[in-house]
């Protein structure tokens, strides 16, 4: 596959390998943390912790939407569903499998009856709607910076349409928020506790955003960060510009991700965005709990397809279960085989906590590709 | 003389293949059903046992030392035609896989249909042609069947249950209980086509594609396989859930691990393609015309060169080593240099595939 192997070469890999190997500093340790979800997902599938030292660790962030997504916002979509026989649902494949209250997830809401289906964006939703017109369409949205231009999009082409059987139930978050909080806690802070020595710095996301706002995160808490695209090649380029930095004492935002990623970003997509959505106050993260000004809501001129507001949708916390680790493990100050629930109660076919629920949460990533790594080798068995 | 008898030939007006649709009364027991399996089905499927018309049929017991080996297997496959094939001829040789797999000889298949009401006859009518010549092309007859209407809305369009009549010869061991450590896994050919056949034909994606189903009938690609090397411990067709899970399966049923080498294993660039535009892994994506082979390592070249020598194993691979692992993993070298496991599938969003 053109333009994709070629990010994917063994050949190159090993070199980038032995580059880090011979960069780092073998008397400190360095602990990074990739925020996003498909970091960790292309670190687990490629298997990259094998190719990079002991001293060099990888931290899986929450930078997994389906993952942070609290259960309380499912919980809503569900009952709208099951109470209006004249509600569409529609979202993205992912979040239809994710464990909400009773016992349910959107898919077993369909088994009841609700109508809810998959679609593959945005733009599919809105066309839903025209599509059935006696039918109220809902479409729940969730995702990072990534995602929220075309749901502003859809809104947008919803009132210059009149379409009044389209809405959205607006779940979109913010990353630098959510970095913020990561470092803000408080074993982050004192230092010590949680060592943590830079940031890969998300890459889709960014595309929009820009490199800029992690400029705060490098100079006030003197983080290095590096912004990097999803392929492993990308991941062990950026592995070894943060152990440089780490080695030199820089705390900067450096940008592997040239190919896609400006300073600025996409200064049109930020415009829609700021158009469309506005901050909310506070929002409840799976496994971060409230984190302030870390999600968007739908400005007052679209309230008329804000689902919210139409269908007077409450929301209500669901805590995790008590012994679920989630949160720790967000913050690195846990790996999920410290949790008592890893790979018992919680599997990816019945997670319990926001890690196992995408298979680009920690959680799940380590049980579906690396938990081999618990066991002891059979005799005969390693190579 | 039966009052039908009365009937002049010509009084009778045929099933209208062209424009006709499934109604309740095709499915009532009466003249109209009995017309449809005349007109469509047996006409179709014409053999010396279907053509007794009675209720089951009675076939001759195999040779002295073999014994039976049944096979059953519903399909629901959306969309109901797609590159490559159709429903009918991938009912014909998913079970006739099923029987293959064991090492057994395919006899015969018997054919269950479930129409829903309002189904165009014409569509019908390919369905069962492509049957009936998936059927004779693999020299395995539909020697019964059965069908069924249901309403409007309680179907989507045609199910077809198909079950298999296989003769095993004395002494011959396949499953998948049998892998031993060390021994070699083969595959015989390129993964996932199937799969992305039909998703590139869903109508929420519409992506343009050549990827086409490798449907067929695998059969005679295991004859030639068992001729050549009769020690074969394990064959299995990786259909639903790919080859990630149908090893999975030999590794628990058999309590041995698994180590394969990414680079060797077989995709399509296009199939890769399309597995990367959706998000897919391709070792997780449905085939039906493939299978994995799995042999002690001394007879492993000596098979892969019978299955390159057949014309339904020219991409033939061998693609890793089983270990000794009492927790039965899948583990791969990735061509990154690192490792993984190749887990069971878990959830993935697939539309109804076969």
């Amino acid at each position: 596959m053109k333009y994709v192997d070629e990010f994917r070469d063994g050949a190159l890999a090993a070199k980038l390998a032995d580059a880090i190997a011979r960069e780092a500093d073998s008397g400190r340790d360095y602990a990074f943390m990739e925020f996003c979800g498909g970091h960790t997902h292309a670190i687990s599938r490629y298997g990259v912790t094998d190719l990079l030292p002991a001293n060099v660790r990888m931290i899986h962030g929450p930078g997994c939407p389906v993952c942070v997504l609290p259960i309380g916002r499912i919980d809503m979509a569900i009952r709208l569903a099951l109470s209006r026989p004249d509600v569409t649902i529609c979202t993205y494949g992912d979040c239809l499998r994710v464990p909400a209250s009773d016992g349910l997830s959107l898919l077993k809401a369909k088994a009841r009856g609700a109508d809810i289906r998959m679609v593959y964006s945005a733009a599919d939703a809105l066309a839903l709607a025209q599509k059935l017109p006696a039918r109220e369409v809902v479409f729940f949205a969730i995702g990072f910076e990534t995602t929220t231009p075309p749901t502003a999009l859809v809104l947008r082409q919803a009132q210059a349409l009149g379409l009044a059987n389209f809405s959205v139930l607006c779940n979109h978050v913010l990353t630098p928020s959510a970095i913020l909080t990561i470092l803000e806690s408080p074993e982050v802070r004192e230092l010590g506790t949680v060592p943590l020595d830079g940031f890969i710095g998300p890459a889709h996301v960014s595309t929009i955003i820009g490199s800029r706002p992690y400029a705060f995160f490098a100079e006030e808490y003197r983080k290095p960060v590096v912004i990097a695209g999803f392929e492993p090649l990308d991941v062990m380029q950026a592995i070894r510009m943060l152990v440089r930095q780490v080695n030199e004492g820089r705390a900067e935002v450096e940008n592997e991700f040239t190919r896609a990623v400006t300073e600025d970003g996409n200064l049109k997509a930020q415009a829609l965005v700021s158009e469309v959505f506005e901050l909310r106050r506070s929002f409840e993260w799976r496994g971060l709990r409230e984190v302030p000004y870390s999600a968007l809501k739908i400005r007052a001129p679209f309230a008329a397809w804000d689902a919210e507001a139409k269908f007077g949708l409450e929301f209500v916390s669901v805590p995790d279960h008590r012994a679920c680790e989630c949160g720790a493990i967000l913050r690195g100050v846990k790996t999920p085989i410290d949790c008592k629930l890893f790979g018992t109660a919680c599997t990816p076919e019945n997670p319990m906590g926001s890690c196992m629920v995408s298979s680009e949460g920690a959680c799940a990533a380590h049980y579906n590709y690396g938990r081999f790594r618990d066991v002891p080798v059979v005799a005969g068995t390693a190579s | 003389m039966s009052f039908a008898g009365t009937i002049r030939k010509g009084y009778v007006r045929p099933l209208d293949l062209k424009h006709g649709r499934v109604d309740m009364g095709h499915g009532a027991g009466g003249r109209a059903m009995a017309q449809l399996i005349s007109e469509l089905f047996a006409a179709a499927f014409a053999n010396e046992h279907l053509d007794r018309g009675d209720d089951a049929a009675v076939l001759p017991a195999p040779a002295a030392g073999e014994r039976l080996v049944v096979a059953t297997d519903a399909h629901v496959v959306s969309p109901l035609f797609f590159p490559g094939g159709d429903i009918g001829c991938l009912s014909v040789h998913g079970t006739i896989n099923d029987l293959a797999v064991m090492g057994a000889r395919p006899l015969y298949l018997a054919a269950s249909f479930i129409l829903e009401e309002g189904f165009p006859l014409a569509d019908l009518a390919r369905i069962v042609q492509s049957m009936a010549h998936a059927s004779r092309e693999a020299g395995v007859p539909v020697v019964t069947g059965d069908t069924k209407v249901v309403e409007q809305g309680k179907g989507d369009g045609v199910f077809i249950t198909t079950t298999g009549v296989g003769a095993l010869p004395a002494g011959r061991d396949i499953g998948g209980a049998n892998a031993r450590p060390g021994d070699a896994i083969l595959v015989s050919g390129s993964l996932g086509d199937h799969g992305m056949a039909i998703m590139a034909q869903r109508e929420s994606l519409a992506f343009d594609s050549e990827i086409v189903s490798d449907t067929v009938a695998l059969h005679g690609l295991v004859a030639a396989m068992l001729a050549a090397v009769p020690t074969i411990r394990v064959l299995r067709d990786p259909t639903r859930g790919g080859l990630a899970t149908t090893l999975n399966e030999i590794a628990t049923q058999s309590g041995v691990g698994m180590e394969l080498d990414e680079a060797s294993i077989p995709v399509q660039p296009q199939v890769a393609a399309a597995c990367e535009l959706l998000g897919l892994d391709p070792l997780y994506v449905a085939n039906e015309g493939k299978l994995i082979a799995i042999c002690p390592q001394e007879d492993a070249e000596r098979l892969l060169a019978a299955m390159r020598a057949h014309s339904l194993g020219e991409r033939a691979a061998r693609i890793g080593t089983v270990t000794a692992d009492p927790n039965a993993f899948v583990q791969i070298r990735t061509a990154f240099g690192g490792r993984r496991m190749v887990d069971w599938l878990s959830g993935e969003q697939l539309p109804r595939i076969c």
